[in-house]
This record gives C-alpha cells, sequence and structure tokens, in this order.
C-alpha cells in the first residue's frame, strides 16, 4: 500500500488528544497486517512489534502520535448553542464557518457560525474562542438529552487531492507521520531484519508528548526514530519553513544522536532520498525531545514532514516527502544491524 | 428534491448559467426567456394585475484576481462575504471545479500582533497545489470564480445547512409556484447579480415594467449566541420573515397590511425583520420607472454569506404557503 492510501483512511478517522478511540482502531488494524503482535499501552498508544531474526540485534523503535487538536463542550447555553473549549493549539480564526461533529450520546452535525456583522463591535480585533459556539440547531432542552460537559467535538474535513502530489487533509500532524510509519512496515513486509522494530503510535502529543513518555519507558529500545511535521513555506512564509516536495527533514541538534542522524544523512545522500536539514538548537518540540531521555537513555533521531498550515482545518503537504521519509527509515533499518558503528 | 440539488450548483455573482440551465428544465411557464444581462423570466399570462415574482440565482463567492509566483492564487470576493469565515476552507475554482485551499501563515509562526487581528482577504490566499504561476495557470485562469465546498445537510430540529440558502430558496419557492395556476399575469423572474448590487432586477423591472413585485429571499438570522433578542433581526422557526424597512427600500404600507392579512386568515406563521439594514432585489425595483409596490417575503438565514448557512424547514414552507396565498388572492386587493 503506497503511503497516501494509508494517509487517507488514517485522516478519515478522528483521534483527538486523550480521546483518540476511533484512530486507535483503525491503527491497530493496520498494524495487524505487517507485526507480529499488537497491543495498547495504559493511555492508549499502541505498539506493534515486528520480531527480528537476532535476538541480540539492537531494538529500533520507529513512531509518530496519533492524536489531533479538537474541542471540548464547556456548556451548553439557554439558547442550546455549545461552549467549548480547546484541546490543542488552535488558531481561532480558521473556526468560524467550519463544520463539525459532537460525540455526544451519539454523533451529532454541528457549525461554528460567525459573529453576525453587524453585532462586531471592534473590527479591529479577530475573533475569541470565548466568542465562538458550536449550533446543533437544537433547543436546550433538546440538546441535555443528548451533549453533556466534556463531550469531545471533531472538525469535519475531507481527505482532498490537489494538483500534483500535494494533498490537502485535516491532520497531516501527524498522521503523516504514522503514514511514513506504516509504508516502512509495508516496504519491509518480506525482508528479513535481525532488529526487532517496534512501531508507535502514541497518544497525547499534542498536550505534551506524553504517548511518548510512557510508551519510550516502557519498551526502552535502543534506537528510536520520531516522525511528525514541521512547516512548509508557503504563500508568505518562507522563513523558518522548508519547500513541500523536496523531501524529509532531518534535524540536528542535542535532542538528536549524532552518529544515528548522521547515518541517516549519509544514507539519504548515497541512495539519491531527497533530503533537506534543519538546525534546532533546543527543544524539537516533538515525542524526539521526551524519548531521548527515557529510562537509560535512547539514541533518537527525528524526521519532519514540511506541512503548510499546521494545526489549520486543512493542512497541505506534499506525498512524496512522505514517501521519502518511509524509504530512508526502511534503509537505515535493513542497515542498522549490530548498531556498532553508533555508539559512544 | 429541488432545493438540495439547487444549492449544489455553482453560480456566483456574474456565473449565474448553472442555475439558469437548471431551472430552464423545471420550469413550466407560457413564455420562457432570457434578457441581455442574463435574467431569466418565465411568463405564465392572465387577465388581471401585471405582477413581477422574483428570486435571485447568484450566491457570494470568490474570483480569482491573480498569481503568486510560486503557484498560489490571489483572489477577491463576488458579493459580500464576511472574510471571518474563509480561512482554512476548501473551495471549488471554475468549471472544473480545480478544490484549492484558502489559506494563511500557520498559527505558531503568526506574531503576537497578526494572531489578534482579523485577516484581511489580501493576506490570504488559496493553494491548489501548484509549484508555479506557470503550473497554476493549467489549471485555472485570471478571473475564474470559486464557490464555497458546502454540502445540503439536514441535521438538528428541522434544520438544514448548506451553502448559498440565499437565494436557491427564493428559486426553489419560484419553480414551486410556476405549477399552479393564477389569475394574475405573473412574470417569474430569476434575476443576477443581485449579490454585487441588486444589479439583474433592475433591468428585468425597467423592461416588465409589473404594477405589483414580490421577491423571496433568504435573509439575515442572528439568534445566536451572544446577541440579545433586540439585535437578533429574526428567529429561526419563528417563520416568514417580511421586512417593513431596509437600506434598500421602504415597503409600501398597504401592500404589507394585506400580506399581513392573508397570513393571518390562513394561518402562517410570519415574523417582521428587526432591523433595517441589509437590501434585496426590492431595493431596485422599487425605484425603477415609476415606481412599482414590492413586498418581500424571506426565509431567516443564520450565518448567512458562509458556507454554513442554516434554516428551518419550516420557514421555507411558510415562506412557500404564504408567496401562494398572496398570489391567490392578489385579484380581490386594492394596492
Amino acid at each position: 500500500m503506497e503511503a497516501c492510501e494509508f494517509l487517507e483512511i488514517l485522516d478519515g478517522a478522528y483521534g483527538i488528544s486523550g480521546n483518540e478511540d476511533e484512530v486507535r482502531g483503525e491503527i491497530r488494524n493496520l498494524f495487524e497486517n505487517y507485526c507480529d503482535s499488537v497491543s495498547t499501552d495504559a493511555l492508549g498508544s499502541v505498539i506493534g512489534l515486528k520480531k527480528g531474526t537476532d535476538g541480540s540485534a539492537p531494538s529500533v523503535m520507529i513512531e509518530a502520535h496519533m492524536d489531533e487538536l479538537g474541542l471540548m463542550v464547556s456548556s451548553i447555553t439557554d439558547g442550546g448553542f455549545l461552549k467549548f473549549v480547546t484541546i490543542g493549539g488552535f488558531d481561532p480564526k480558521v473556526l468560524p464557518g467550519t463544520e463539525v461533529t459532537v460525540h455526544g450520546v451519539e454523533k451529532l452535525f454541528g457549525v461554528i457560525g460567525a459573529m453576525p456583522p453587524h453585532l462586531v463591535t471592534d473590527r479591529s480585533k479577530a475573533s475569541d474562542i470565548d466568542d465562538l459556539c458550536v449550533d446543533i440547531g437544537l433547543s436546550k432542552a433538546q440538546a441535555e438529552e443528548k451533549v453533556k460537559v466534556g463531550d469531545i467535538i471533531s472538525i469535519n474535513t475531507s481527505y482532498t487531492r490537489l494538483c500534483g502530489d500535494y494533498a490537502a487533509a485535516r491532520c497531516i500532524d501527524d498522521r503523516g507521520g504514522l503514514a511514513a510509519v506504516l509504508r516502512v512496515l509495508d516496504l519491509l513486509k518480506d525482508v528479513k531484519v535481525k532488529n526487532d522494530v517496534y512501531a508507535v503510535a502514541t497518544v497525547q502529543e499534542e498536550l505534551g508528548l506524553r504517548g511518548a513518555r510512557t510508551s519510550a519507558a516502557l519498551l526502552q529500545p535502543d534506537f528510536a526514530i520520531a516522525v511528525d511535521v514541521t512547516h512548509g513555506k508557503s504563500s508568505g512564509v518562507s522563513e523558518d519553513a522548508f519547500e513541500c516536495g523536496k523531501g524529509t527533514v532531518i534535524t540536528m541538534g542535542p535532542n538528536l544522536d549524532r552518529k544515528l542522524t548522521k547515518k541517516m544523512i549519509e544514507i539519504a545522500q548515497n541512495n539519491n532520498i531527497d533530503i533537506q536539514k534543519e538546525a534546532c538548537a533546543g527543544n524539537t518540540g516533538t515525542d524526539a525531545w521526551e524519548i531521548q531521555v527515557s529510562g537509560r537513555g535512547i539514541r533518537t533521531a527525528l524526521l519532519s514532514i514540511p506541512l503548510r498550515y499546521m494545526h489549520a482545518n486543512y493542512e497541505v503537504c506534499n506525498l512524496k516527502d512522505i514517501e521519502s521519509t518511509a524509504q530512508l527509515i526502511a534503509m537505515l533499518i535493513v542497515g542498522l544491524k549490530g548498531g556498532e558503528d553508533l555508539c559512544f | 428534491m429541488l432545493l438540495k440539488e439547487l444549492t449544489s450548483l455553482f453560480a456566483p455573482s456574474g456565473f449565474e448559467d448553472e442555475v439558469r440551465e437548471f431551472v430552464k428544465k423545471h420550469a413550466c411557464a407560457d413564455e420562457i426567456y432570457t434578457d441581455r444581462i442574463g435574467n431569466l423570466i418565465c411568463r405564465k399570462k392572465g387577465r388581471g394585475k401585471r405582477i413581477m415574482v422574483c428570486a435571485h440565482m447568484d450566491e457570494v463567492g470568490l474570483m480569482i484576481t491573480g498569481f503568486t509566483e510560486d503557484g498560489f492564487l490571489k483572489f477577491d470576493s463576488l458579493g459580500g462575504i464576511e472574510t471571518a469565515v474563509l480561512l482554512s476552507k476548501k473551495v471549488y475554482i471554475g468549471e472544473k471545479r480545480v478544490p484549492g485551499i484558502v489559506c494563511a501563515k500557520a498559527v505558531h509562526l503568526q506574531s503576537k500582533d497578526e494572531r489578534s487581528k482579523p485577516l484581511e482577504m489580501k493576506s490570504m490566499s488559496i493553494d491548489i497545489g501548484a509549484e508555479s504561476r506557470e503550473e497554476a495557470q493549467k489549471y485555472v485562469s485570471l478571473g475564474d470564480y470559486a464557490v464555497f465546498d458546502g454540502e445540503y445537510t439536514p441535521f438538528g430540529d428541522k434544520l438544514v445547512k448548506s451553502k448559498a440558502l440565499d437565494d436557491r430558496v427564493g428559486c426553489a419557492v419560484l419553480l414551486e409556484l410556476m405549477k399552479n395556476e393564477y389569475e394574475s399575469d405573473i412574470y417569474y423572474v430569476f434575476t443576477v447579480q443581485e449579490e454585487v448590487g441588486l444589479r439583474g432586477a433592475k433591468v428585468a423591472a425597467h423592461e416588465i415594467n409589473p404594477d405589483i413585485a414580490l421577491v423571496i429571499e433568504g435573509t439575515t438570522c442572528s439568534d445566536v449566541y451572544g446577541s440579545h433578542e433586540h439585535n437578533q433581526v429574526t428567529n429561526l422557526g419563528g417563520g416568514a420573515v417580511m421586512t417593513a424597512m431596509d437600506r434598500a427600500a421602504v415597503s409600501d404600507r398597504n401592500y404589507f397590511e394585506y400580506i399581513k392579512r392573508v397570513a393571518k386568515d390562513e394561518n402562517i406563521k410570519l415574523q417582521i425583520k428587526r432591523t433595517t439594514a441589509g437590501g434585496t432585489d426590492a431595493g431596485s425595483i422599487q425605484r425603477s420607472l415609476n415606481g412599482i409596490k414590492t413586498a418581500v417575503l424571506a426565509v431567516p438565514c443564520r450565518y448567512i454569506h458562509s458556507p454554513v448557512s442554516v434554516m428551518n424547514t419550516e420557514d421555507f414552507e411558510s415562506v412557500h404557503r404564504l408567496a401562494d396565498a398572496a398570489l391567490r388572492n392578489m385579484e380581490r386587493t386594492d394596492i
């Protein structure tokens, strides 16, 4: 299966930080096609193990986070509208005019409207989360039968192919990363690999890298490769961003193992795999930050897919970048063997 | 279902072809013709007063006004779109319906100042996945229109969400009324370019010179969170809306009272629009030639002019029934 096919399936399921049920089900199903065993840890991260042929070879964890941004019902107004809080870092400016699903007693369709123009008192200010609410078209009494405080609200979108190899989807952050992980498993399906490979879909990254912390503590692999996203260049965005379609971004810096990172760069250059390089002096803001210092320490590398409009309703990436991410990881795993060249 | 099909058509101001063709296919009239500006006129002859019943075919949309060197599209609005609803929405461009995303900087890259200010249209662009101006121009041309992705979706308690309820509700009502026989000489006019200045109606009124006009519209409904009763304008479920006065027209008092009487006699829910803002084709029609008595019946729509406008299906029925009742009794009044 192609990386884009995985992405389309994964983007079709919702899975908000702390409430990842629907996408977790999809991930388990997909992992089961490739892994010898699939389990779920206490927080809900999914772990698939592809057993290696050499029990003494170092183990490697490849991971991406399954959670996305969402909303949560905080109250029901007298008019039957739902006030909400945000789970994850939303730009409130993307919310007016958005279609949503409220996960109450049943799935309910709703819209986030715009403030009526004649009621906007200060046109110099963008709308705030407090000004917005979800309209499910019910009275207060009707709403209270179907919805309660704490219910999750997900954003409705549909996976869309754009020109060339570009695609628009709701949470390429980080279903794109998961698509890359699944594509690695797909590429290695009939390959005899010496090392145990743990494919991990972590939970609650958007709330503070929590699933990465607990799953890394459980597995304690020798090596880890985290796959996440980074900012892609777009109209008006050229600084602190990378070209879409020019390859996966390899990050260098104290958060990442220097030898492992260098090896990945070599493999890419020797095999004509497109890469871009990023220098990050501190916290990469990804699961790699937690994984590196888990337990006895884990040699960690980070690959990021360039992504436009991160955390908006529709994010855009070039699918070739997901494919090149997967190709690179697959080659690294096959070449890893004893990994002696990567130790201090 | 006529209204559902009508809302799925792409017809922003100046590009009303799809709706015009659809109406032609479904209309039943003695004469059907298109005038010089694109209004579609369907006449059902009668011996009584000359009445013009109209609805506008156009919806609000976008027009592609330029390309950036790296393949993004710049745009302007066709009609009054509240820019707050544009960001991160999917649009379809031109006859080929090329998909694009309305976009701006990711939130993490915005300065504190940028985060707190509303975005202007000129700071946004549309991403179709092209990597250069040349590539973009293979798929999209300067001047192409773009329309919201906004499928007709029933939800809640008898509500419907869709793009373009304003004014496909009017077009749907007209197509239903046209099936009936009335005594008057009725011109059902599907106008163009209402959203960019009530333009088609001006031409149609001049040509037809009716005695009386009835405009069927979608109108603002702000009975939402954060608005007090006096700011709500209309209420969903409150019935058909009549306007006493807006920015473009003041209703004729006798005509206004006639419709109120008809509503009362036939037990049709009616509400009066509680603001003087906005304008409809009535504004153009009333001031045409020597003046034409005009009334507006409207379906209240929350979030009008956005991809997620919402109406109550009972209000739609009320407007239909009231328009029918008004036409049935027209020869027995002396408006």
